[in-house]
């Protein structure tokens, strides 16, 4: 039986396929039609029934977030999307967006719809141009098909270059003109998000998913996936392996499988370390190719789902570069509102570039490891714990090669060694 | 009186100790009812929380059900169930504490011992009581260049900062200036202006004051002293009607700086940059030290106090005279005028509206104002703010910050009937009715008030014949209350003291007999004047015509006044007693000149706009000059009509043993509205405001301060500037036949009628170059 | 640079996609940096205006993004991902090759203004990686030399198109004005998805 399951990736190989036509060719547009003449509490039911979780990292089930936004309260409601993929390693959105936008359109009116909001906007990274044209293109055909304008209007904002945006409360003040920082919760966005309304923020793959629940049934997507983790998903193979790619499996799949399926580590190489869900969940190595990639699979191996950004590292990778490269993002993308990130992100890069040229002593891992704690659950948001893990986990599973950077007295990595066209350069 | 029984009460634990505080209370404020101090520094009380810094993390479970993580105890409101454990009784709090200030350190300066904030820092407090005393940061440090000018007051050292947010939110949130923003990103943030666009908010030393390191600093204290060197005493704000709570800090008799003062009932703990930044005039104005006498060639000499006191007693007995006073004097120095008027001059010519006024105001003033208990809570409560001839953010500023309170946190109506739309009212979002000057009293009539709210009515009220009827007719009509707000802080008190000439000391009507033989009795005297006196405007006609032959004037600029040139011939004719500060129009004309001390070298009381007494002891002790009622006392001993107020506690308490009127008070006679006059061309009518940063006399010797004032602008309407042919930029000329001033046009919302400058700032002093300020015609033209 | 009456018109609309008009101030500087190539106080003057701001607002809105520049970019904008799983497989490489070929530094401009240089976090392209960017369209799958033809195509006044987007590759102005929500036409130019975004769906139908 095969192990995957193209839904959302079902007709990318079609070569119009991000065109309006070629989504109604395929039945587009009939479960916006289907779900307008339903109620909207149904509408909410049936994706609550379907178990569709949030698939932007946090998993928090699809439903019940929609269900939160308070009914008959004479107030504005609004839809945010959240395309402003932007964790390293997560590359599923965007290709996504490419190769059919019209689903993610689709979805944004049923939401709408389900939580009675006239008015919804897509939050779209701004170093993307070419998906900035297809949506923008989109929109304009669903408005000149009828499917937006006659009672939802949908915008597309243009971020501009900040990582913190994807955080949905610094989404919320970016897209309300301000600075992209975090607010203070509560309230809660479904309580006063958008302009101080009630609001849903949900990742693209979310919404994008939606009418395909709404075609065939809440049922039909309970079917896939393992018991807590309903549905398909994108998974973004990436880094040192033979074929990197989109691959859209039921949740609780395996990395193991995966690889078997698209020809394995690079040749010649073999697995060293790999995120499960972007740069922000704790490392896995190679003991971890059977842990099940669901929400539950996941957390219960010491990581998390995330954005299942699979990044493979083989063993020509210096563990310390690679996390003194995240930490260097962190640092870049901290948006300087609290202290621990702000702070905690410019000092955690001083040691680790320290430590990857050999200079320290192995006291300072333990104090790397205390600055982490006195970072992690201090900040004001998700972005400071994010900046731990890499290195909490590296230094968990790699201890030996950090202490190896310090005997030798610089790293022992050859750098060349790592990329793509080693050997082409030789 | 229920009220206390209508705030629910939430029951709490922390370290151990229970704790009932009103619902909605924050933790680290129950906290602080057990005197368990959180360590803090985004934290403000009066700013939205903002959790920025994560210094009072602590630990919190509700109901049994810990929180996973420490929680910022400023953000968190109280719940039933809670027990807190703050780093007193939580490891886990202690190291998050300590952890999260070891991160505020590794980027601030070790540069303590030159910064003015060493020895009353928080971050230097907390780092002692929360830090380790040694770094484990070998890494360099972030850093900028030093101190940058965000205005010509205020300096900003980045480096020092911990970018708690307090300035930019107060800037925001408070004042509703955000010109000082947290600017770039991460390890990078940063306060900051648009390079073109000064910090210059009037409130901006608020930002300076709450800045918890030395990040934010006043030019005109930096370097100037360190904290544990400065005596500080309470004070009162000298400078406007708003009446704010200070600080002054002294070092060896001189003023450093004073900073705003904590009144919740008042100014709560802001003020404005005037009352901040503008003292030096105490030092700065070549003070007068000795009294001085026109000798036989009319040439003012120094001489004795006793040769000084005998000269002006004898000069006065032998005249008829009068007293002319200004808003300036606090309420016991203005009662001590009031008194030597009634007693040692027998006359009730008394006016302490040494400016622009009318009887209209007179009549409104005993019959409204007087004894009026209007105040900042009723702003807080009412549901809608009625501005009449009165510019808050210029004239009032904390009653601007009142309002602009109401208006954020729930979104008080405010109305303001002008001619021209100010920034105050601007950003009060306000319903702006637009009038011709002088024709604001129409306007009035349409308003549709309730009992619940507050019409605030200006000084300048009185340069518009019947609006001050009209004021008093809606009040009467819709049941709002009035407040009547002046600009200068001693003028409420002068009113209550009775130095005016229809009102007795507590508002007792000069006209009512029953009200004269009160204060007889009290001041032991046979009689007093039964005939209400002259008011300031006829005290300087009746000199000049022949019938007054004496003055006493205290703290008076003839130049405030529109007929400034009769006002200096009178001084001229006049035989003239001069209680003053410095060296001025009057004392150059005087015939006798009595030194007196300034505010900050005496003690007293101003009342402000609401009446409240506002207190205050010398700051500068060591001082031999007296307060003017001590002078008054010792001339009216010299002419054997004594007024036994040696002292100001002897005035304070004699003012407190009269008590108040509970009589009948005296009526207002309608006036009705002048017809709007017709306009050539070329003609406008002239209105204008003074701003809160201008040539005001104690804004002497203050340049840094100067320089953030309002740019200096003739206001004219868009209608208008096409048919004159001006763009924004040009020059314009106003002129009277008196003289012009010409200016920088502005082109923005005004009446079409009308032309707006401002009545006294650095090239546009109107009334003494143009002669008037309000509703006249006068000529304009593109220079 | 001054506005012309058609750029402010094109602002009005901006501003009137949004409930609230303050929404509209980063779409607004997407399209001055069309007009002006970067936030001119000029644009951030004029934003303040026209969305009833402070000027210090706009300013710290601007330079919270990076995208947002502070001065002026080549007509070509490269940046190169040195994230960390791009700057492994030749990201750190392609960044030193630019740098010393181009002979500017991270965010320098070459001296005819054609390119600047920048190096960028993850651009969503991990499966295509080494990734670069030119005026945020995706040069995928790179290496030192296919970086250093693009350059050169850039100064030369032909670079090769982008992989996944239009047929041509626009300037940064052109692109900037694409991200203020102007609709250049072109967005049913290029591929609808690269072969790794299709790898899984191909196996699929495989049977895998």
């Amino acid at each position: 039986m095969t192990k995957l399951a193209p839904v959302l990736s079902a007709h990318w190989d079609e070569k119009d396929s991000f065109t309006i036509e070629a989504y109604t060719r395929n039945g587009g547009y009939k479960a916006s039609k289907k779900a307008l003449a339903m109620d909207p509490d149904a509408v909410i039911q049936l994706v609550k029934d379907s178990g569709l979780r949030g698939r932007g990292g946090a998993g928090f089930p699809t439903g019940m977030k929609w269900g939160f936004i308070p009914q008959g309260d004479n107030k504005e409601h609004y839809l945010v999307v959240n395309a402003d993929e932007s964790e390293p390693g997560t590359c599923k959105d965007t290709p996504l967006l490419l190769a059919n936008p019209h689903v993610l359109i689709e979805g944004c009116i049923i939401a709408s719809h389900a939580i009675r909001a006239k008015h919804a906007f897509i939050y779209i990274r701004g170093e993307v141009t070419h998906v900035v044209r297809r949506l923008n293109q989109a929109i304009e055909d669903a408005y000149k098909a009828g499917h937006l304008g006659n009672g939802i209007e949908l915008v597309l904002h243009v971020g501009a270059g900040a990582y913190i945006c994807g955080e949905e409360t610094a989404l919320l003040d970016s897209l309300e003109g301000f600075r992209g920082q975090p607010r203070l919760r509560p309230p809660f966005p479904a309580i006063a998000g958008l302009y101080a309304r009630p609001t849903v923020v949900n990742n693209v793959e979310s919404i994008a998913s939606v009418p395909a629940i709404i075609e065939n049934g809440a049922e039909w997507y309970q079917a896939m996936g393992t018991e807590k983790s309903k549905g398909t998903t994108l998974y973004s193979l990436s880094g040192h392996v033979k074929n990197p790619g989109q691959f859209e499996a039921p949740l609780g799949i395996t990395l193991r499988e995966i690889l078997e399926l698209s020809g394995g580590i690079r040749n010649g190489h073999s697995l060293k370390f790999w995120t499960p869900g972007g740069s922000s969940t704790p490392l896995f190595t190679a003991e971890h190719l059977d842990v099940p990639l669901d929400y539950e699979g996941v957390s219960a191996a010491g990581s998390m789902l995330g954005t299942k950004a699979l990044q493979i590292f083989d063993e020509t990778t210096c563990v310390v570069r690679a996390v003194l490269r995240w930490t260097e993002f962190y640092k870049h993308e901290s948006c300087g509102k609290c202290t621990p990130c702000r702070e905690g992100t410019w000092w955690l890069v001083q040691i680790l570039r320290d430590l990857e040229n050999g200079k320290g002593t192995e006291a300072d891992l333990a104090k790397l490891l205390d600055l982490c704690d006195n970072i992690m659950g201090r900040s004001f948001c998700a972005l400071g714990d994010g900046a731990t893990s890499p290195i909490t986990s590296s230094i968990k599973y790699f201890r030996e090669e950090y202490i190896a950077h310090l005997t030798l007295g610089a790293c022992p990595f050859d750098p060349v060694a790592s990329t793509l066209f080693e050997g082409a350069s030789k | 009186m229920t009220t206390m029984q209508e705030v629910e009460m939430i029951s709490l634990v922390i370290d151990g100790f229970e704790v009932s505080v009103p619902k909605g209370t924050l933790v680290i404020r129950a906290a602080e009812k057990l005197g368990i101090q959180i360590p803090r520094f985004c934290d403000h009380p009066l700013l939205d929380p903002v959790g920025a810094c994560r210094q009072c993390l602590v630990d919190i479970e509700i109901n049994g059900r810990a929180f996973p993580k420490p929680q910022a105890s400023c953000t968190i409101p109280v719940e039933p169930g809670m027990i807190v454990k703050t780093q007193l009784t939580s490891a886990v709090a202690e190291k998050a504490q300590r952890g999260v200030m070891e991160l505020l350190l590794v980027n601030h300066p070790l540069d303590c011992p030159v910064c003015d904030k060493g020895g009353e820092c928080p971050l230097q407090n907390q780092a002692m009581s929360t830090g380790q005393g040694e770094t484990r940061f070998e890494g360099v440090k972030r850093t900028f260049q030093k101190p940058i000018n965000i205005s010509s007051q205020v300096l900003l050292d980045r480096e020092r900062c911990v970018l708690c947010a307090r300035c930019t939110r107060f800037s925001e949130q408070i004042a509703s200036d955000p010109f000082i923003t947290l600017n770039e990103r991460g390890a990078l943030q940063q306060v900051g202006i648009y390079e073109n666009q000064p910090f210059e908010s009037y409130f901006s030393g608020n930002a300076v004051q709450i800045c918890p390191v030395g990040a934010l600093t006043g030019a005109s204290y930096r370097f100037r002293a360190r904290p544990f060197d400065l005596v500080s005493t309470p004070s009162a704000c000298e400078h406007c009607a708003s009446g704010c709570d200070m600080r002054t800090d002294v070092r060896r008799g001189k003023t450093l700086r004073r900073l705003a003062g904590d009144d919740a009932s008042v100014n709560e703990e802001w003020n404005c940059d005037k009352g901040r930044w503008a003292f030096k005039y105490v030092t700065a104005l070549d003070r007068l030290t000795t009294p001085m006498v026109r000798n036989a060639d009319g040439v003012l000499v120094e001489a004795s106090w006793p040769v000084a006191l005998a000269a002006a007693a004898a000069g006065l007995a032998a005249n008829k005279s009068a007293v002319l006073v200004g808003g300036r004097a606090t309420y016991e120095d203005a009662y001590g005028y009031s008194k030597f008027a009634r007693l040692a001059l027998g006359t009730n010519d008394i006016d302490f509206r040494a400016r622009l006024s009318s009887d209209e105001e007179r009549e409104f003033l005993a019959a409204h104002v007087v004894g009026s208990t209007t105040t900042y809570r009723d702003i807080d409560l009412a549901d809608q703010v009625l501005l009449v001839a009165f510019e808050p953010e210029e004239e009032s500023p904390i009653v601007f910050l009142r309002l602009n309170k109401a208006f954020r946190k729930r979104a008080l109506k405010v109305t303001a009937i002008a001619t021209k739309l100010s920034i105050g009212v601007e950003k009060l979002k306000g319903n702006f009715i637009k009038v011709a000057p002088g024709a604001e009293a129409n306007a009035l009539s349409s308003q549709t008030l309730t009992n619940k709210s507050v019409i605030l009515v200006g000084e300048r009220a009185a340069e518009s014949a019947g609006l001050l009827s009209a004021v008093a007719t809606l009040a009467q009509s819709s049941g709002a209350k009035i407040a009547w707000i002046p600009r200068r802080a001693g003028e409420r008190g002068a009113l209550e003291a009775g130095a005016i000439g229809n009102l007795l000391p507590g508002g007792r009507p000069v006209s009512d007999a029953a009200a004269r033989v009160d204060i007889a009795a009290a001041w032991s005297a046979q009689s007093l004047p039964a005939e209400n006196g002259l008011n300031a405007t006829q005290i300087i006609a009746a000199v000049n015509s022949g019938s007054i032959g004496a003055l006493v004037v205290g703290g008076v600029d003839p130049l405030d006044n529109a007929e400034s040139a009769q006002t200096l011939a009178a001084l001229e004719k006049a035989f003239v007693v001069s209680l003053e500060i410095a060296p001025s129009a009057v004392t150059a004309r005087a015939n006798v000149v009595l030194p007196v001390a300034a505010v900050t070298e005496k003690s007293g009381s101003f009342l402000n706009w609401e009446g409240r007494p506002r207190a205050f002891d010398a700051a500068v002790a060591d001082t031999h000059n007296r307060s003017d009622l001590r002078i008054l006392s010792m001339i009216a001993d010299e002419m054997g009509r004594t007024i036994s107020l040696a002292t100001v506690t002897a005035a304070a308490k004699e003012i407190a043993s009269l008590g108040r009127w509970d009589g009948a008070k005296s009526a207002l006679n309608n006036v009705s509205a002048a017809a709007t006059p017709s306009l050539l061309p070329d003609q406008a009518i002239i209105t204008s405001w003074r701003r809160l940063l201008d040539l005001g006399t104690l804004q002497a010797g203050e340049e840094n301060l100067a320089a953030t004032s309002r740019r200096t602008v003739a206001v004219i309407s868009p209608k208008r500037a096409d048919s004159l042919g001006v763009k924004d930029g040009d020059r314009l000329t106003i002129s009277t036949q008196l003289g012009s001033v010409t200016l920088p046009a502005l082109v923005e919302e005004i009446h079409d009628d009308a032309v707006w400058a401002p009545r006294n700032s650095r090239g546009s002093e109107l009334l003494s170059q143009l002669g008037v300020a309000h509703g006249a015609v006068v000529k304009v033209a593109k220079a | 640079m001054a506005f012309t009456d058609k750029d402010l018109a094109t602002m009005d609309s901006i501003i009137k996609r949004y409930p609230r008009s303050r929404s509209a101030i980063m779409p607004l500087l997407h399209y001055v940096q069309s007009l002006d190539g970067y936030v001119t106080n000029e644009g951030i003057e004029l934003i303040a205006k026209l969305l009833e701001l402070e000027t210090a607002e706009v300013t710290a809105v601007s330079t919270f993004y990076t995208q947002y520049k502070r001065k002026p970019v080549g007509d070509y904008h490269v940046g190169v991902c040195t994230n960390t799983l791009c700057a492994v497989m030749g990201g750190d490489a392609i960044f030193a090759g630019l740098k010393d070929h181009l002979g500017i530094e991270n965010d320098g401009v070459t001296a005819d203004g054609k390119v600047s240089l920048e190096h960028i976090e993850c651009n969503a392209a991990c499966d295509y990686a080494p990734v670069v960017m030119a005026n945020w369209e995706f040069y995928d799958n790179q290496t030192v030399q296919s970086a250093k033809d693009l350059v050169d195509g850039m100064r030369a006044g032909n670079p090769p198109a982008p992989t996944r987007g239009p047929n041509k590759l626009g300037t940064w102005k052109e692109a900037s004005a694409v991200l203020a929500g102007i609709n250049d036409g072109k967005a049913n130019e290029g591929l609808q998805a690269g072969t790794p975004t299709l790898l899984g769906l191909k196996l699929s139908k495989e049977g895998k």
